[in-house]
């Protein structure tokens, strides 16, 4: 079991946890991620790992909640455990070095980011940070990343925050202005990842983005996470989950997404209301 | 009495209701019947059946037992040779093994070893409650790599020598593909988990949720004092078609629709894992994977299951029996066919296979008649799901986290000899991540000769 020592809902939608598990905090580095099953019943999800304290044999994830699951795990207390929690998966940023970077973040993925702009940082490498998210309330991380950020902007799409606009507006402008940068990072939603993508394409500027699909075993053993990349079949989960964004085809990752879309709809709406049930 | 020249039949769910249900097909014999097949066996004296199996179950003395009423005495005997007997008795492929070298089987039917195998075998697991006890420890660790039968039949074999065992094991559950492959309605996983507990109660740890070569690495679990590891990993890569459409949302490996089946139990309305369920599915293969699919897949509801296999019935390389059942519950076979392109709908759902008729010419390397595409033959298929399971080959995981570790083009491991030492001192390696996909019975063989070679390995570096 994995027991929870430590849980901080970072604004309403979204929680960060910190999970004894010594095994994978011993081996864990920035862009791996994890499984983690809740009870004998429930799914295996994929979660980023967004920090790990190797002596304490701790690691931390941070997650939206989008569905049964992850609400269902955003209920657990500190002292609760999961059942499982199986990582680090996936191959490790290349972050060495990379002089100077963009790193954006997207919402939730800014928790994916951070550990990225972190190590940059503690390599020595120039980071601006890029965070963007719906409004005010769901900003996050703000304190963390303005301690590793050379520069840090933050955008709202609604301006609630005093600066309204999408994170490429913001991307845009630094390109133009000059700043060269040897890589972008873009983590966050399929779509504001291709945007990135397709922004940084005329300039010739190494993009890396992260992708999330769907995942079960994440050992390379159901093709599940499949996606094109440079017209190949990649599996996310073994090969990446980091990959060239120019290269990727984002439609087909959108359009795979979505393939239980309807059954999480329905799955949801069953938690719910067990829940409701609990209450009454 | 002269006994029939037939094998003493097995009751069975009745195939309609069956192909509703994941319960167990075959419910086993009887006493009666047990005793009725035992009495088909003439005990020769050259024991050709043992012959035929790939870790010699002394074949007619457990079935003597069996004759004389000591089934438990006829499970011991078999439990000798055999680690895992009650999944054997249900999946070994005894018609190509044992049963094929029996003598009554020159006129007639053989004598159901199979059957009686797993009677025996079902017998205990209902009947005694004498549990393993483990073996004081010798003081060595050894680690086994994977679950599978390969991996437990090795870690029971050298705890049985007193060997501190620990099994690490990738997914929540261990059993390999015990547990995420072969169906509920084929091997109830009641069973494996018992065969697990009987390994823990002999003093194994196993650890789940590790993957060795992210979690740990092999050279970490020399570090950790281990002083030989056996790499079971199997054969869980998923091989895809490379056709166009392949990627559309409804076309899956076997592998992870097995998985969600299976392992995930989306069968259960009590787990919260999606399955697809649609109306239209085509299994694309011929073996035990494609079978396991194709039954699955109408249990889960779906009104129309295709098996689409590019050579003939006669090339089927799944065991008869299992087509036999496939049939019988309503799976349509479309021999002789394969899809060239996968059509989907505006949403990027499947909603087609365009296929092509196939015909066989000369023989191939593997020694059956090539599938040649006719020409003109294509032909539209609705479905709203296919399957891929024309294959699987060894993960790459281990090899390419395991300095020195020799494989082949296939990305098989190396191994010397029958003892499955590898290019790495003090690794071994055995099943179907040395022989590519294969037999539970093959991949507890290799586990076994493994434990072995791992046990004299151990002894003559301690005389060093
Ligand atoms: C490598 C990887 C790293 C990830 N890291 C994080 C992270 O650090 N923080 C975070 O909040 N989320 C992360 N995700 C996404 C996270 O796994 C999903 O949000 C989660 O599985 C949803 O589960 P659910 O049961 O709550 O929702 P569901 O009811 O399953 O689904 C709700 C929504 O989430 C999408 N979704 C469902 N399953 C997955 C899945 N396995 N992967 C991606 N999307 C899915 C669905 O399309 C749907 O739109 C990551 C995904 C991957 C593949
Ligand atoms: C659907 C299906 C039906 C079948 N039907 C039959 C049948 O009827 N009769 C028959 O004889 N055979 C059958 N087979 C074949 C048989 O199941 C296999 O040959 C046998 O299971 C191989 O055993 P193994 O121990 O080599 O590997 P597996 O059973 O594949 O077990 C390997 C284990 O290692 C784990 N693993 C892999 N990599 C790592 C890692 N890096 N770290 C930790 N753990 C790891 C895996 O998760 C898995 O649990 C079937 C196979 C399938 C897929
Ligand atoms: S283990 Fe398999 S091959 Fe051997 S006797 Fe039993 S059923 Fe036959
Ligand atoms: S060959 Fe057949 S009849 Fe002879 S001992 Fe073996 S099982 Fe019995
Ligand atoms: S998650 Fe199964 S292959 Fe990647």
């Amino acid at each position: 079991m994995y027991r929870i020592v430590k849980k901080r809902v970072l604004n309403p939608s979204v929680v960060l946890m910190e999970i004894e598990a010594p095994m994978v905090a011993r081996k864990a580095e920035p862009g791996q991620f994890i499984i983690l099953r809740i009870d004998e019943f429930g799914e295996r999800i994929p979660l980023t790992v967004a920090d790990f304290d190797r002596e304490k044999g701790t690691v931390t994830i941070i997650f939206q909640l989008v569905g049964t699951t992850t609400k269902q795990l955003s209920a657990l207390e500190e002292g609760d455990a999961l059942v499982d929690f199986v990582g680090p998966l996936g191959v490790a940023s290349h972050l060495e070095g990379l002089k100077k970077v963009a790193v954006v973040g997207g919402g939730v993925g800014c928790a994916i980011a951070y550990p990225q702009a972190k190590k940059l940082h503690a390599l020595g490498a120039q980071v601006d940070v890029i965070a963007g998210f719906r409004n005010r309330e769901l900003i996050i991380l703000e304190e963390e990343f303005a301690k590793v950020a050379t520069r840090f902007f933050c955008t709202t799409d609604d301006g609630s925050n005093g600066n309204k606009g999408f994170v490429t507006d913001v991307l845009r402008g630094l390109i133009e202005e000059g700043a060269a940068y040897d890589a972008v990072i873009a983590i966050g939603p399929l779509v504001m990842m291709r945007a990135v993508s397709e922004l940084t394409r005329p300039y010739g500027i190494r993009t890396v983005v992260s992708m999330n699909p769907i995942m079960i075993d994440g050992t390379g053993m159901c093709g599940g996470c499949r996606l094109t990349v440079g017209g190949e079949t990649k599996f996310a989960c073994v090969d990446g989950p980091e990959f060239d964004g120019h290269q990727v085809d984002f439609d087909e990752a959108i359009r795979r997404g979505r393939v239980f879309a309807s059954q999480e709809k329905e799955s949801l709406r069953e938690h719910e209301c067990r829940l409701m049930k609990g209450v009454q | 009495m002269a006994a029939g020249m037939k094998k003493t039949e097995m009751p069975e769910q009745d195939a309609k209701k069956r192909s509703k249900n994941f319960s167990e097909v075959a419910s086993g014999y009887t006493p009666e019947m047990a005793a009725e097949e035992a009495a088909r066996c003439l005990n020769c004296k050259t024991r050709p059946c043992v012959a035929g199996c790939p870790v010699n179950v002394n074949i007619p003395d457990f079935i003597r037992q069996i004759k004389a009423g000591d089934v438990e005495e006829a499970y011991r005997i078999i439990r000798g040779t055999n680690s895992l007997p009650s999944v054997c008795g249900r999946v070994c492929p005894q018609e190509s093994q044992c049963e094929s070298k029996c003598v009554r089987g020159v006129k007639g039917e053989p004598v159901g070893i199979g059957r009686l195998e797993r009677f025996a075998a079902d017998w205990h697991m209902s009947h005694s409650s004498e549990r393993e006890t483990p073996v004081p420890s010798n003081g060595h660790k050894v680690a086994v790599v994977g679950s599978g039968p390969s991996g437990l039949t090795c870690a029971g074999d050298l705890a049985k020598l007193g060997y501190q065992v620990t099994v690490f094991e990738a997914l929540h559950k261990p059993g390999g593909v015990l547990v995420y492959g072969i169906p509920e309605f084929r091997l109830p996983k009641n069973i494996v988990s018992e065969e697990i507990k009987n390994l823990t109660d002999m003093g194994v740890t196993v650890l789940t949720d590790v993957v060795i070569g992210r979690t740990v690495s092999v050279d970490e679990l020399f570090e950790d004092g281990f002083e030989a590891v056996f790499i079971g990993s199997g054969a869980g890569l998923p091989t895809f078609m490379h056709i166009p459409g392949e990627n559309l949302n409804g076309v899956l490996s076997a592998n992870e629709f097995l998985t969600r089946v299976n392992l995930m139990k989306s069968y259960d309305p009590k787990y919260k894992t999606p399955v697809l369920a649609g109306k239209g599915i085509a299994v694309v293969g011929g073996g035990n994977v494609a079978m396991d699919a194709a039954r699955s897949a109408l249990r889960l509801g779906f009104e129309t299951v295709y098996i689409l296999y590019r050579r003939s019935m006669e090339e089927m390389p799944a065991r008869h029996e299992e087509v036999e059942h496939a049939l019988a519950e309503g799976v349509q076979f479309r021999l002789l066919a394969e899809p060239v392109r996968f059509i989907g709908d505006e949403n990027g759902w499947l909603k087609a296979a365009e296929c092509i008729q196939m015909e066989l010419g000369e023989p191939d390397a593997s020694g059956r008649r090539r599938p040649v595409p006719k020409e003109g033959s294509e032909f539209l298929l609705d479905i709203d799901t296919a399957v891929i399971a024309v294959g699987t080959s060894p993960n790459p995981l281990i090899r390419n986290t395991t300095k020195g570790l020799d494989t082949n083009r296939k990305g098989c491991i190396v191994v010397s000899d029958e003892s499955g030492a590898t290019s790495r001192e003090g690794v071994f390696a055995g099943g179907d991540a040395v022989s590519g996909a294969a037999t539970v019975i093959l991949a507890m063989g290799a586990g076994k000769k493994a434990a072995e070679a791992i046990h004299q390995y151990i002894q003559s570096r301690g005389k060093k």
